[in-house]
């Protein structure tokens, strides 16, 4: 068992959770992710990783109830513990590979978006560690769900955008990037993380820029080492494993349509188990499609 | 009771139609009448060739003596002697090809039904209790044993028993491997079989850890370095899926068979408490000829679907254990031989619709010596179906190999390791199982087991 040593929601349905797994704090780098699963009964949630703390023993996620599963995780209060909690998973950004030398000189510009900004912040820390700090752009629809602001604006220079203009720049995060290009700000990679609608649009925009790009998906996974194959994806026109060869790749040779369309596989069954653990029960009866 | 002692005592089943709807057990096992008349079939050969068909050497006319004898403790106490998982043998053992396939009985008639009175013993002593022996003394030394499957199982158990501190490291949240992820409830029974064996192995003394992956939540490395692990066992599977790569292939619908057996029997997602999905075709193809490819046909037609396995070779070619294959046809599964897939249709919406195949014929023998199926040209023709299910074997996964300094693999990525004793490149570390021989069977994984658990004795009584 797994013990959940803070909860903090974030917005009204983002949760930040630091949870006791002394394995994963020790062995972690950015970029990879974990599996969790909340009670016997669970699925298996892949979640990529904030921060570690391998003194304390802890790890950071930070999710979005979407479906029945996050639902359930977000009841959990502190010394609550999960049933399941393994990782670290996939491989690390190749920026953890890079020689100090060459990576203290490359212009770095990330994207994050809604709840990715947990990942990427895991990233942009580990990078101000190395001494160096990135430009970083992130997109929320609106001021009153943006998360981690101070946090990022600490490892980063922060940009950021709302689709409603509430705050920052007024327009998505490609709308950002296109303002900062124009500026004359130029990037050698930009490093996606967010919605995989919105890893398209990056990937589309930064294709005519120019800009190398490197995204993290997250498809359907169940054991996440490898075995199942669940969540193969086609990149550049071969199969890849996001769980192995992955999460990270390059956006431009992503087959963005298709991954999208993989992610509807089990639709219509998360909804009901998602309005199962809301409402108790999906029959209410009298709508008349009941059985 | 009269008998034909040319024939087998006839094992009780779940009538065909009826488990064709349900995930209990099949077969219903020999109660004690039945096996003790089985066991006075056996002629208690002087040179018993079961035994040598036997990959860990079971002492069989030994304990089917105790069978007649009434003696069931004592006929548990002759299995115990080799295997730690007999309720698991009993029935996943190809028995026709081993200790049965070399029974003098076989010569005339049917061979002594060993596989099921070696089940009938291991059920009956569960019921009764009975727990196998832990050692008197223990050696001070630690091992650990990664992967918790039939060849991890068996290793530690044995280390345990010659006294040594054994933890088990397995990657997925339940202990068992493929015998919880990969075969199905209504042939190995999960709480009811594969978790008392787990016990029995726990109880001599084994450490389980769920939930770490080495050569990610730690290496072999720093368990040996770090953690004072004075020897090592890698039991790891051989848990990648092949795909045929053919157009299609990615559509929705298309599955491989670890994936969706995995849904099934580790997840429980053929249950209704269970929330993790699973994909309730209505006409289900399985690609293949193998046990995986029956176990995911059988599963797909229990979960509603009409199913067809397609196989490249003929019936005689099938790889699946016979016992298998026979229930498949019992339950309505149709076998499309001498047929192999070309194309996977999706709908507008990304849904497999059906897939295009080609007839086969056999050709001259190949290098597994078996013949060669070859293309009829033009022969093409169309199966309306929404699911698919690739089940064309698995290889092991690099996880372990490509983290481990000093451990050579072969071109088919497997571990390479001493037969006799396991021993691989680097000094410490042994293997067995599918990690080294690429997939095969739960016995062949559990004999590897055995003799590295011997290896790895020898090697620490050395050091």
């Amino acid at each position: 068992m797994f013990r959940i040593e803070r909860v903090e929601a974030l917005s009204s349905n983002i949760y930040l959770m630091d949870v006791y797994a002394p394995r994963i704090a020790k062995n972690a780098l950015p970029g990879q992710f974990l599996i969790v699963r909340v009670d016997e009964e669970g699925e298996r949630i892949p979640l990529t990783i904030c921060d570690y703390d391998a003194e304390a023993g802890t790890v950071q996620i930070v999710f979005q109830t979407v479906g029945a599963e996050s639902y359930r995780m977000a009841q959990l209060k502190k010394g609550d513990c999960f049933a399941d909690f393994v990782g670290p998973l996939g491989r690390p950004s190749d920026l953890c590979e890079m020689p100090l030398e060459e990576l203290r000189k490359m212009k770095l510009c990330f994207i994050a978006g809604g709840v990715g900004t947990a990942p990427v912040y895991a990233q942009l820390k580990w990078l101000k560690n190395q001494g160096v700090t990135a430009d970083c752009i992130q997109g929320a629809r609106s001021k009153d769900i943006l998360i981690m602001e101070d946090d990022m604006a600490a490892v980063s220079n922060l940009y950021i955008c709302t689709d409603d203009g509430s705050y920052g720049i007024n327009g998505n995060v490609c709308v950002a990037l296109q303002k900062l290009y124009d500026e004359g700000k130029r990037y050698d990679r930009v490093i996606a993380i967010g919605p995989m609608i919105m890893m398209k649009f990056v990937c589309q925009l930064t294709e005519k820029l120019e800009i190398p790009t490197i995204v993290s998906m997250n498809p359907i996974m169940v054991d996440g080492t490898g075995m199942c194959g669940a969540c193969r994806l086609m990149v550049g026109g071969e199969v890849k494993f996001a769980c192995v060869d992955g999460p990270e790749f390059d956006g431009h040779k992503v087959d963005f349509p298709q991954a999208m369309q993989r992610m509807a596989l089990y639709k219509t069954e998360e909804g009901r188990l998602y309005l199962e653990a809301k409402e108790g029960a999906t029959h209410h009866g009298g709508c008349g499609n009941c059985n | 009771m009269a008998m034909d002692m040319m024939k087998k005592v006839p094992v009780r089943e779940q009538d065909p139609q009826v488990r064709a709807h349900n995930f209990e057990e099949v077969c219903l096992g020999y109660n004690k009448e039945e096996a003790e008349a089985e066991a006075l079939r056996c002629l208690n050969c002087k040179n018993p060739r079961c035994v040598q068909g036997c990959p860990v050497s079971i002492d069989i006319p030994g304990f089917i003596n105790k069978v007649k004898e009434s003696d069931v403790a004592g006929a548990y106490a002759v299995i115990s002697e080799s295997s730690a998982l007999p309720a698991i043998c009993g029935r996943v053992c190809p028995q026709e090809s081993q200790c049965e396939g070399k029974c003098v009985r076989g010569i005339k008639g049917e061979p002594v039904s060993i596989g099921k009175l070696e089940r009938y013993v291991a059920d009956t002593a569960r019921e009764m209790g009975i727990k196998p022996q832990g050692a008197a003394e223990k050696k001070g030394k630690k091992v650990a044993v990664i992967g918790s499957g039939p060849s991890g199982l068996t290793c530690a158990g044995d280390l345990a028993k010659m006294g040594y501190d054994v933890k088990i490291f397995e990657a997925l949240h339940k202990a068992g491997g493929v015998l919880v992820y990969g075969i199905p409830e209504f042939r190995l029974p999960k709480s009811a079989v594969v978790q008392k064996e787990i016990e029995n192995v726990q109880s001599l003394g084994v450490e389980i850890e769920t939930d770490c992956v080495i050569g990610k939540s730690t290496t072999i490395d720093a368990l040996m370095e770090e953690e004072g692990y004075d020897a090592v066992f890698v039991g790891s599977g051989a848990g990648l899926p092949k795909f045929m790569n053919i157009p299609g292939e990615q559509a929705m619908g298309v599955f491989s068979a670890n994936e969706y057996l995995t849904r099934s029997n580790l997840m429980g997602a053929f249950s209704e408490k269970s929330r993790t999905p699973i994909m309730r075709a209505k006409k289900a193809v399985i690609v293949g000829g193998g046990n995986v490819a029956m176990d995911a046909a059988r599963t797909a037609l229990r979960l509603g679907a009409e199913v067809h396995i397609v196989y490249r070779r003929s019936e005689a070619e099938l790889p699946a254990r016979a016992e298998e294959v026979h229930h498949a046809k019992e339950e309505g599964i149709i076998f499309d031989l001498l047929t192999n897939p070309v194309e996977i249709h999706a709908d507008e919406k990304g849904w497999v619709k059906g897939i295009t195949c080609i007839r086969m014929e056999l050709g001259e023998p190949d290098a597994s010596g078996r013949r060669r199926p070859v293309e009829v040209p033009g022969s093409e023709f169309d199966i309306e179906c929404d699911c698919v299910i690739m089940s064309l074997g698995t290889s092991p996964n690099p996880l372990i190999s490509s983290t481990t300094k000093g451990l050579e693999i072969n071109r088919r990525k497997c571990i390479i390791a001493d037969e006799e004793n396991g021993q691989t490149s680097k000094k410490g570390v042994f293997a067995g199982g599918d990690a080294v021989t690429g997939a095969a069977t739960v016995i062949l994984a559990m004999g590897a087991g055995k003799a590295a658990a011997k290896g790895i004795d020898e090697y620490l009584s050395k050091s």
